[in-house]
């Protein structure tokens, strides 16, 4: 059976439209390979409009776990889904949001080629900061294949960026990280829980995307991966992200 | 109820420790038992090992994750004492014959600098009082079978404190945020668990200031120079034979321990 990418990139974006949950794609068309998913994501993103980055998704152990698998992926973040600091999330617009928090790059210059190492990555970041990302499958009850979830654009849904510092001297590995909802601890980290090291994350992106000719620009962001597992929000929900020597993020829901 | 033959009861704890040799929970039988219980037949055990020689140089801080809670079934955590004859340094072989059914658990460890002696202690003043902190290990074991615990059979059993390890250097907190604090845990290179300090209790201070409380009620003061372990950062993980363990801590450095075979 030929599959065709428009259509189920279609049937993603009907799901974001109508703010309803589908089926995972892969068991109505068999097995959907990861050159599938990324290719209905590529169509996503040419209809996505301005794009701001990109992010990378299961690099943690803790999310690899939650959906058994052992690779990371990516997927591009749309300027349109960028929250501003203070603005709340409107869970109304979503289906089933979760928040996770996030080491955020930002590139300083220019960065591609398939050797491309995490100190080059943070050689070339101007900044780095806290982030919160709001995930937000449109699979039902988040199950999905990984084949799945890449053309579901990494569930990406919105997120949010704070005031970035430099990253010289900052040992990103042992950054500690705390998210809390309302108040209470829901979960710990350190920014290790990326893929060994956040910056190596960015850097596996930067070698992955090499291979169909693609790099990063100066401006861009990246999400380097959740560092802990997602915390589902609902309206009333306060989330708070603190990263140690990068600083705290708060986002309100409604 | 209060808990019958709390003697009997610490004595079997006390043998099962010497010959290692776990026994079946307390609860098992008496499944009644409470956290009093178990504090009363630990108030039984502590006298019997200090006899030995043993001195009490510090305490330990359990079930201070809402998960380790649930788990148990709680909503505090709880305490026990650490023994000097259980204390290793960075870079030691712990012998794995030493224990039933050890595993590993990264701690920020304070050092208190000044006396603490609640009730009524804040988090304030039990910073007040803190020297500063080293990286920690603590080694957990349980003397109840297959780890098979309710809440009085661990209270009873030294909150199943096993040993512990800590790197020399204190480390002052000065600006410093212990919630913040970052760990990462590695097995032979391999990265097993992340955490920060917020995994304890929302702040290690916090569990500072809670053990000096809980103590105070029995009129027992946190003394200069004892270490609290703040409890664990991430999941318990089991040890084997040959295993290195690595646990480092931004702003406090790492502490490392082998695991070996034969006391």
């Amino acid at each position: 059976m030929t599959v065709n990418t428009a259509d189920l990139a279609a049937r993603l974006a009907k799901a974001v439209a109508d703010r309803t949950a589908i089926d995972q794609l892969s068991g109505e068309f068999g097995e959907l390979d990861l050159a599938t998913g990324y290719a209905v994501q590529r169509e996503l993103r040419t209809a996505a409009g301005p794009l701001v980055g990109w992010k990378l998704g299961l690099t943690s152990r803790a999310k690899q776990a939650q959906v058994g698998v052992s690779d990371p992926i990516y997927g591009f973040l749309a300027g349109a889904n960028a929250l501003d600091l203070g603005a709340p999330l409107d869970t109304g617009n979503l289906i089933q949001p979760r928040c996770e928090p996030e080491i955020v790059f930002m590139l300083g210059r220019d960065l591609a080629g398939p050797h491309v190492t995490a100190a080059d990555v943070i050689a070339a970041s101007a900044g780095v900061a806290v982030g919160i990302e709001v995930i937000d499958s449109r699979y039902r009850d988040y199950r999905f294949t990984m084949a799945d979830v890449v053309a579901d654009n990494t569930s990406a849904g919105r997120f949010v960026v704070g005031a970035p510092v430099p990253p010289a001297g900052i040992d990103l590995r042992l950054v500690g990280v705390v998210l809390e909802r309302n108040g209470e601890v829901v979960a710990t980290a350190s920014g290790a829980a990326s893929l060994g090291h956040p910056a190596a994350a960015v850097a596996w992106l930067v070698r992955r995307l090499a291979a169909d000719g693609e790099g990063l620009h100066a401006g861009e962001i990246v999400f380097s991966g959740g560092l802990t597992a997602a915390a589902p929000v609902t309206a009333g929900d306060v989330v708070v992200a603190s990263i140690d020597r990068l600083g705290t993020v708060e986002l309100g829901c409604r | 109820m209060a808990v019958t033959d709390a003697p009997a009861k610490a004595r079997a704890l006390y043998e099962a420790r010497r010959t290692r040799i776990p026994i079946p929970p307390f609860t098992d039988a008496e499944p009644d038992l409470d956290m009093a219980d178990g504090y009363a037949i630990q108030a039984e055990l502590v006298p019997l090992l200090l006899a030995d020689g043993d001195r009490i140089i510090g305490h330990k801080v359990g079930l201070t994750s809402k998960a380790m809670q649930q788990l148990i079934g709680v909503d505090s955590p709880d305490y026990g004492p650490v023994l000097a004859s259980t204390v290793y340094r960075d870079g030691d072989t712990v012998p794995l014959d030493r224990f039933i059914q050890p595993k590993i658990e990264a701690e920020i460890v304070f050092v208190l600098g000044e006396r603490l002696a609640g009730p009524g202690v804040t988090v304030t003043q039990a910073r007040a009082a803190i020297a500063g902190a080293v990286a920690g290990m603590e080694i957990v074991d349980s003397r109840i079978a297959d780890w098979r615990i309710k809440l009085a059979d661990t209270v009873a059993d030294l909150a199943s404190n096993g040993a512990m390890a800590t790197s020399s250097q204190i480390v002052a907190l000065d600006g410093t945020d212990p919630r913040l604090i970052g760990m990462t845990l590695t097995r032979n290179g391999e990265l097993i668990d992340t955490g920060a300090g917020a995994a304890a209790l929302g702040d290690p201070v916090a569990v500072v200031a809670w053990l000096a409380n809980v103590l105070g009620e029995h009129g027992v003061a946190l003394e200069p120079g004892h270490l609290i372990m703040t409890g664990a950062l991430h999941a318990a993980v089991p040890m084997t034979f040959g295993d290195v363990f690595r646990a480092e801590f931004d702003r406090l450095g790492p502490v490392t321990i082998r695991v070996g075979g034969s006391a």
